[in-house]
Protein backbone atom coordinates (compact mmCIF):
# COMPACT_ATOMS: atom_id res chain seq x y z
CA UNK A 1 0.00 0.00 0.00
CA UNK A 2 2.96 1.99 0.83
CA UNK A 3 4.28 1.64 -2.86
CA UNK A 4 0.85 2.88 -4.11
CA UNK A 5 0.62 6.16 -2.74
CA UNK A 6 4.32 6.74 -3.04
CA UNK A 7 3.56 6.64 -6.82
CA UNK A 8 1.29 8.76 -6.59
CA UNK A 9 3.41 11.98 -6.05
CA UNK A 10 4.72 11.34 -9.49
CA UNK A 11 1.62 10.95 -10.84
CA UNK A 12 -0.05 13.85 -9.56
CA UNK A 13 2.84 15.54 -10.83
CA UNK A 14 2.28 14.81 -14.23
CA UNK A 15 -1.51 15.71 -14.13
CA UNK A 16 -0.74 18.86 -13.29
CA UNK A 17 2.04 19.77 -15.58
CA UNK A 18 0.49 21.00 -18.69
CA UNK A 19 3.00 23.11 -20.64
CA UNK A 20 5.03 21.27 -23.01
CA UNK A 21 8.53 20.17 -22.84
CA UNK A 22 10.68 23.03 -24.27
CA UNK A 23 14.28 23.74 -23.07
CA UNK A 24 14.99 27.13 -23.68
CA UNK A 25 18.11 29.02 -21.65
CA UNK A 26 17.92 32.34 -21.35
CA UNK A 27 20.36 34.49 -19.34
CA UNK A 28 18.39 37.22 -17.55
CA UNK A 29 15.35 36.02 -15.51
CA UNK A 30 13.61 38.96 -17.36
CA UNK A 31 13.90 37.29 -19.93
CA UNK A 32 12.24 34.03 -19.06
CA UNK A 33 9.55 36.03 -17.70
CA UNK A 34 8.67 37.39 -21.19
CA UNK A 35 8.71 34.10 -22.71
CA UNK A 36 6.65 32.54 -20.39
CA UNK A 37 4.00 35.39 -20.70
CA UNK A 38 3.90 35.55 -24.44
CA UNK A 39 3.71 31.83 -24.99
CA UNK A 40 0.71 32.14 -22.55
CA UNK A 41 -0.91 35.29 -24.30
CA UNK A 42 -0.43 33.88 -28.00
CA UNK A 43 -3.07 31.41 -29.85
CA UNK A 44 -1.65 28.03 -30.53
CA UNK A 45 -3.39 28.45 -34.42
CA UNK A 46 -4.04 24.54 -35.09
CA UNK A 47 -5.38 23.77 -31.68
CA UNK A 48 -7.32 27.08 -31.00
CA UNK A 49 -7.85 26.72 -27.92
CA UNK A 50 -4.89 26.32 -26.13
CA UNK A 51 -1.99 28.80 -25.97
CA UNK A 52 1.53 27.72 -27.30
CA UNK A 53 2.78 27.27 -24.05
CA UNK A 54 0.57 24.44 -23.69
CA UNK A 55 -0.32 22.87 -27.20
CA UNK A 56 1.87 19.74 -28.16
CA UNK A 57 1.55 21.02 -32.31
CA UNK A 58 4.02 21.12 -34.53
CA UNK A 59 3.35 24.86 -35.10
CA UNK A 60 3.32 25.77 -31.27
CA UNK A 61 6.65 24.36 -31.13
CA UNK A 62 7.71 26.42 -33.89
CA UNK A 63 6.19 29.32 -32.57
CA UNK A 64 7.56 28.81 -28.81
CA UNK A 65 11.49 28.20 -30.74
CA UNK A 66 10.94 31.81 -32.92
CA UNK A 67 9.47 33.59 -29.45
CA UNK A 68 12.62 32.43 -27.91
CA UNK A 69 14.84 33.22 -30.97
CA UNK A 70 13.09 36.80 -30.66
CA UNK A 71 13.60 37.30 -26.84
CA UNK A 72 17.55 36.54 -27.30
CA UNK A 73 17.94 39.02 -30.14
CA UNK A 74 16.70 41.42 -27.66
CA UNK A 75 13.04 42.23 -28.55
CA UNK A 76 9.97 42.86 -25.85
CA UNK A 77 6.70 41.74 -25.69
CA UNK A 78 5.29 44.60 -27.37
CA UNK A 79 7.42 44.27 -30.16
CA UNK A 80 7.21 40.20 -30.51
CA UNK A 81 3.51 40.13 -29.86
CA UNK A 82 3.77 42.78 -33.15
CA UNK A 83 5.88 39.95 -34.89
CA UNK A 84 3.09 37.41 -34.56
CA UNK A 85 -0.62 39.62 -35.22
CA UNK A 86 1.55 40.77 -38.61
CA UNK A 87 1.49 37.39 -39.76
CA UNK A 88 -0.78 35.88 -38.27
CA UNK A 89 -3.53 38.28 -37.42
CA UNK A 90 -5.30 39.31 -34.43
CA UNK A 91 -6.41 36.10 -33.59
CA UNK A 92 -3.11 34.53 -32.28
CA UNK A 93 -2.98 36.74 -29.35
CA UNK A 94 -5.57 36.09 -26.38
CA UNK A 95 -5.72 39.69 -25.51
CA UNK A 96 -7.15 41.87 -28.88
CA UNK A 97 -6.15 45.62 -28.82
CA UNK A 98 -9.17 47.84 -28.20
CA UNK A 99 -10.12 49.07 -31.78
CA UNK A 100 -13.17 49.74 -33.43
CA UNK A 101 -13.69 46.05 -34.11
CA UNK A 102 -13.11 44.68 -30.66
CA UNK A 103 -15.08 47.30 -28.56
CA UNK A 104 -18.03 45.44 -28.33
CA UNK A 105 -16.17 42.43 -27.03
CA UNK A 106 -14.77 44.58 -24.08
CA UNK A 107 -18.42 46.72 -24.35
CA UNK A 108 -20.90 44.38 -24.37
CA UNK A 109 -20.54 42.10 -21.01
CA UNK A 110 -20.82 45.90 -18.99
CA UNK A 111 -23.33 46.94 -20.81
CA UNK A 112 -25.50 43.74 -20.09
CA UNK A 113 -24.35 44.07 -16.24
CA UNK A 114 -25.69 47.88 -16.51
CA UNK A 115 -29.20 46.78 -17.97
CA UNK A 116 -29.30 43.82 -15.81
CA UNK A 117 -28.56 45.42 -12.72
CA UNK A 118 -31.49 48.75 -13.87
CA UNK A 119 -34.10 46.58 -14.42
CA UNK A 120 -33.70 44.64 -11.27
CA UNK A 121 -33.50 47.58 -9.54
CA UNK A 122 -36.54 48.83 -10.75
CA UNK A 123 -38.27 45.73 -10.30
CA UNK A 124 -37.47 45.41 -6.93
CA UNK A 125 -38.59 49.57 -6.27
CA UNK A 126 -41.96 48.62 -7.84
CA UNK A 127 -42.63 45.38 -5.87
CA UNK A 128 -42.09 47.54 -2.94
CA UNK A 129 -44.05 50.61 -3.44
CA UNK A 130 -46.70 47.42 -4.61
CA UNK A 131 -46.33 45.98 -1.33
CA UNK A 132 -46.92 49.71 0.16
CA UNK A 133 -50.16 50.46 -2.06
CA UNK A 134 -52.32 48.00 -3.34
CA UNK A 135 -53.25 49.67 -6.86
CA UNK A 136 -52.19 48.19 -9.93
CA UNK A 137 -49.97 50.60 -12.01
CA UNK A 138 -50.50 48.37 -15.34
CA UNK B 1 -49.84 51.15 -28.22
CA UNK B 2 -49.52 51.36 -24.75
CA UNK B 3 -47.17 50.91 -21.84
CA UNK B 4 -47.49 47.44 -21.36
CA UNK B 5 -47.78 45.97 -24.86
CA UNK B 6 -44.32 47.94 -25.60
CA UNK B 7 -42.78 46.25 -22.78
CA UNK B 8 -44.23 43.37 -23.65
CA UNK B 9 -42.93 43.08 -26.73
CA UNK B 10 -38.83 44.13 -25.59
CA UNK B 11 -37.89 40.41 -24.84
CA UNK B 12 -39.20 39.60 -27.80
CA UNK B 13 -37.32 42.23 -30.54
CA UNK B 14 -33.81 40.97 -27.82
CA UNK B 15 -34.33 37.52 -28.83
CA UNK B 16 -35.24 38.16 -32.68
CA UNK B 17 -31.98 40.28 -32.47
CA UNK B 18 -30.05 37.40 -30.98
CA UNK B 19 -31.22 34.87 -33.49
CA UNK B 20 -30.65 36.81 -36.47
CA UNK B 21 -27.10 37.69 -35.02
CA UNK B 22 -26.40 33.91 -34.02
CA UNK B 23 -27.89 32.72 -37.00
CA UNK B 24 -25.46 34.50 -39.65
CA UNK B 25 -22.77 32.38 -37.48
CA UNK B 26 -23.95 29.26 -38.36
CA UNK B 27 -22.34 27.39 -40.97
CA UNK B 28 -18.69 29.27 -40.82
CA UNK B 29 -15.87 26.92 -40.24
CA UNK B 30 -14.10 28.84 -37.14
CA UNK B 31 -11.11 27.41 -37.04
CA UNK B 32 -10.08 29.62 -41.09
CA UNK B 33 -8.42 32.38 -40.26
CA UNK B 34 -8.35 35.12 -43.07
CA UNK B 35 -4.46 36.05 -43.93
CA UNK B 36 -3.31 38.94 -42.73
CA UNK B 37 -1.12 39.39 -45.49
CA UNK B 38 -3.82 39.82 -48.11
CA UNK B 39 -2.63 43.06 -50.25
CA UNK B 40 0.96 42.94 -48.82
CA UNK B 41 4.20 42.20 -50.53
CA UNK B 42 5.50 38.09 -49.79
CA UNK B 43 8.17 37.96 -47.21
CA UNK B 44 11.76 37.98 -47.49
CA UNK B 45 12.76 34.35 -48.21
CA UNK B 46 16.26 32.65 -49.44
CA UNK B 47 15.73 28.77 -50.25
CA UNK B 48 16.88 26.17 -52.24
CA UNK B 49 14.94 24.38 -54.60
CA UNK B 50 13.34 20.93 -54.04
CA UNK B 51 14.19 20.45 -57.96
CA UNK B 52 17.26 22.30 -59.28
CA UNK B 53 19.40 22.83 -56.02
CA UNK B 54 19.82 26.56 -57.02
CA UNK B 55 18.47 29.47 -54.45
CA UNK B 56 15.13 31.14 -54.55
CA UNK B 57 14.42 34.09 -53.22
CA UNK B 58 11.48 36.65 -53.59
CA UNK B 59 12.97 38.55 -56.29
CA UNK B 60 13.55 35.25 -58.19
CA UNK B 61 9.68 34.93 -57.98
CA UNK B 62 8.72 38.39 -59.64
CA UNK B 63 7.09 39.02 -63.03
CA UNK B 64 4.66 36.60 -63.42
CA UNK B 65 1.31 35.95 -61.20
CA UNK B 66 1.68 32.16 -59.83
CA UNK B 67 -0.09 30.37 -57.03
CA UNK B 68 2.44 29.16 -54.34
CA UNK B 69 0.90 25.93 -52.90
CA UNK B 70 1.85 24.74 -49.71
CA UNK B 71 1.93 21.11 -49.37
CA UNK B 72 4.13 18.12 -47.86
CA UNK B 73 4.59 14.57 -47.92
CA UNK B 74 2.96 13.81 -44.39
CA UNK B 75 0.00 15.92 -45.26
CA UNK B 76 -3.02 13.91 -46.32
CA UNK B 77 -4.94 16.32 -47.86
CA UNK B 78 -2.30 17.34 -49.96
CA UNK B 79 -2.67 14.53 -51.51
CA UNK B 80 -6.83 14.88 -52.10
CA UNK B 81 -5.74 18.12 -52.95
CA UNK B 82 -2.99 16.54 -55.42
CA UNK B 83 -5.10 15.76 -58.62
CA UNK B 84 -6.78 19.31 -58.61
CA UNK B 85 -3.30 21.09 -58.64
CA UNK B 86 -2.19 18.98 -61.72
CA UNK B 87 -5.61 19.76 -63.61
CA UNK B 88 -5.04 23.42 -63.01
CA UNK B 89 -1.53 23.74 -63.88
CA UNK B 90 -2.77 21.83 -67.01
CA UNK B 91 -4.95 24.44 -68.08
CA UNK B 92 -1.92 26.45 -68.64
CA UNK B 93 -3.62 29.69 -66.46
CA UNK B 94 -0.30 30.69 -64.18
CA UNK B 95 2.46 28.61 -63.20
CA UNK B 96 2.21 26.80 -59.27
CA UNK B 97 5.17 26.57 -57.00
CA UNK B 98 5.63 24.48 -54.13
CA UNK B 99 6.50 25.38 -50.67
CA UNK B 100 7.41 22.18 -49.73
CA UNK B 101 6.23 22.70 -45.69
CA UNK B 102 8.20 21.39 -43.04
CA UNK B 103 9.07 18.15 -44.88
CA UNK B 104 12.37 15.59 -45.50
CA UNK B 105 13.34 16.35 -49.09
CA UNK B 106 13.76 12.70 -49.42
CA UNK B 107 10.20 11.86 -48.40
CA UNK B 108 8.78 14.69 -50.42
CA UNK B 109 11.05 13.74 -53.57
CA UNK B 110 9.59 10.28 -53.21
CA UNK B 111 6.05 11.30 -52.83
CA UNK B 112 6.45 13.60 -56.22
CA UNK B 113 7.60 10.43 -57.91
CA UNK B 114 4.46 8.53 -56.49
CA UNK B 115 2.13 11.30 -57.26
CA UNK B 116 3.51 13.80 -60.20
CA UNK B 117 4.73 16.69 -60.02
CA UNK B 118 2.58 19.48 -61.27
CA UNK B 119 5.27 22.39 -59.55
CA UNK B 120 7.17 24.86 -61.61
CA UNK B 121 9.61 24.67 -58.34
CA UNK B 122 9.44 23.75 -55.14
CA UNK B 123 10.70 26.16 -52.02
CA UNK B 124 12.36 23.92 -49.23
CA UNK B 125 11.24 25.22 -45.53
CA UNK B 126 12.28 22.10 -43.44
CA UNK B 127 11.96 24.08 -40.46
CA UNK B 128 9.00 25.94 -41.53
CA UNK B 129 10.45 29.43 -41.06
CA UNK B 130 9.50 30.44 -44.38
CA UNK B 131 6.05 29.37 -43.26
CA UNK B 132 5.36 31.05 -40.28
CA UNK B 133 6.63 34.39 -42.25
CA UNK B 134 4.10 33.75 -44.87
CA UNK B 135 1.23 33.24 -41.85
CA UNK B 136 1.20 29.32 -42.85
CA UNK B 137 -0.41 27.34 -40.16
CA UNK B 138 -0.75 24.09 -41.77
CA UNK B 139 -1.13 22.15 -44.89
CA UNK B 140 -2.37 22.10 -47.37
CA UNK B 141 -2.96 26.22 -48.35
CA UNK B 142 -2.32 28.23 -51.49
CA UNK B 143 -1.36 31.60 -51.69
CA UNK B 144 -2.34 33.84 -54.96
CA UNK B 145 0.49 36.36 -55.64
CA UNK B 146 0.81 38.94 -58.58
CA UNK B 147 3.78 40.07 -60.39
CA UNK B 148 4.77 42.14 -58.03
CA UNK B 149 4.86 40.49 -55.29
CA UNK B 150 1.84 41.58 -53.60
CA UNK B 151 -0.27 38.20 -51.41
CA UNK B 152 -3.76 38.50 -53.25
CA UNK B 153 -5.19 36.12 -51.70
CA UNK B 154 -5.33 32.86 -49.25
CA UNK B 155 -7.17 29.58 -49.35
CA UNK B 156 -6.96 27.65 -46.40
CA UNK B 157 -7.36 24.20 -46.90
CA UNK B 158 -7.39 22.28 -50.32
CA UNK B 159 -7.95 23.92 -53.68
CA UNK B 160 -11.23 22.41 -54.88
CA UNK B 161 -12.87 23.09 -58.32
CA UNK B 162 -15.10 25.34 -56.45
CA UNK B 163 -12.86 27.60 -54.40
CA UNK B 164 -10.91 27.67 -58.03
CA UNK B 165 -13.65 28.84 -59.75
CA UNK B 166 -14.73 31.32 -57.37
CA UNK B 167 -12.00 32.82 -55.58
CA UNK B 168 -8.69 32.16 -57.60
CA UNK B 169 -9.99 32.80 -61.04
CA UNK B 170 -11.94 36.16 -60.86
CA UNK B 171 -8.60 37.49 -58.76
CA UNK B 172 -6.62 36.49 -61.77
CA UNK B 173 -8.44 38.04 -63.70
CA UNK B 174 -8.91 41.10 -61.66
CA UNK B 175 -4.98 41.50 -60.97
CA UNK B 176 -3.34 40.10 -64.09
Amino acid sequence: MKKLQLLLIPLLILAFSTSAIDIHEFETEEQRLDYQQLTEELRCLVCQNQNIADSDAGLAKDLRNEVAKLIKQGQNQIQITDYMVKRYGEFVTYSPPMGADTIVLWVMPLLVFLIAAFVLIRGIKRNSTQANHSEDDS
Amino acid sequence: MNKTVIKALIPLLIFISLVILLYSGLGKDTRLLPSALIDKPIPEFNVPSLLTGKRIDNETLKGQMYLLNVWASWCPNCRIEHPIVTEFVRQNIIPVYGLNYKDEPADANAWLNQFGNPYKDILVDIDGLVGIDFGVYGAPETFLIDAQGIIRHKIVGELNPYNIQNEILPLIKKYK
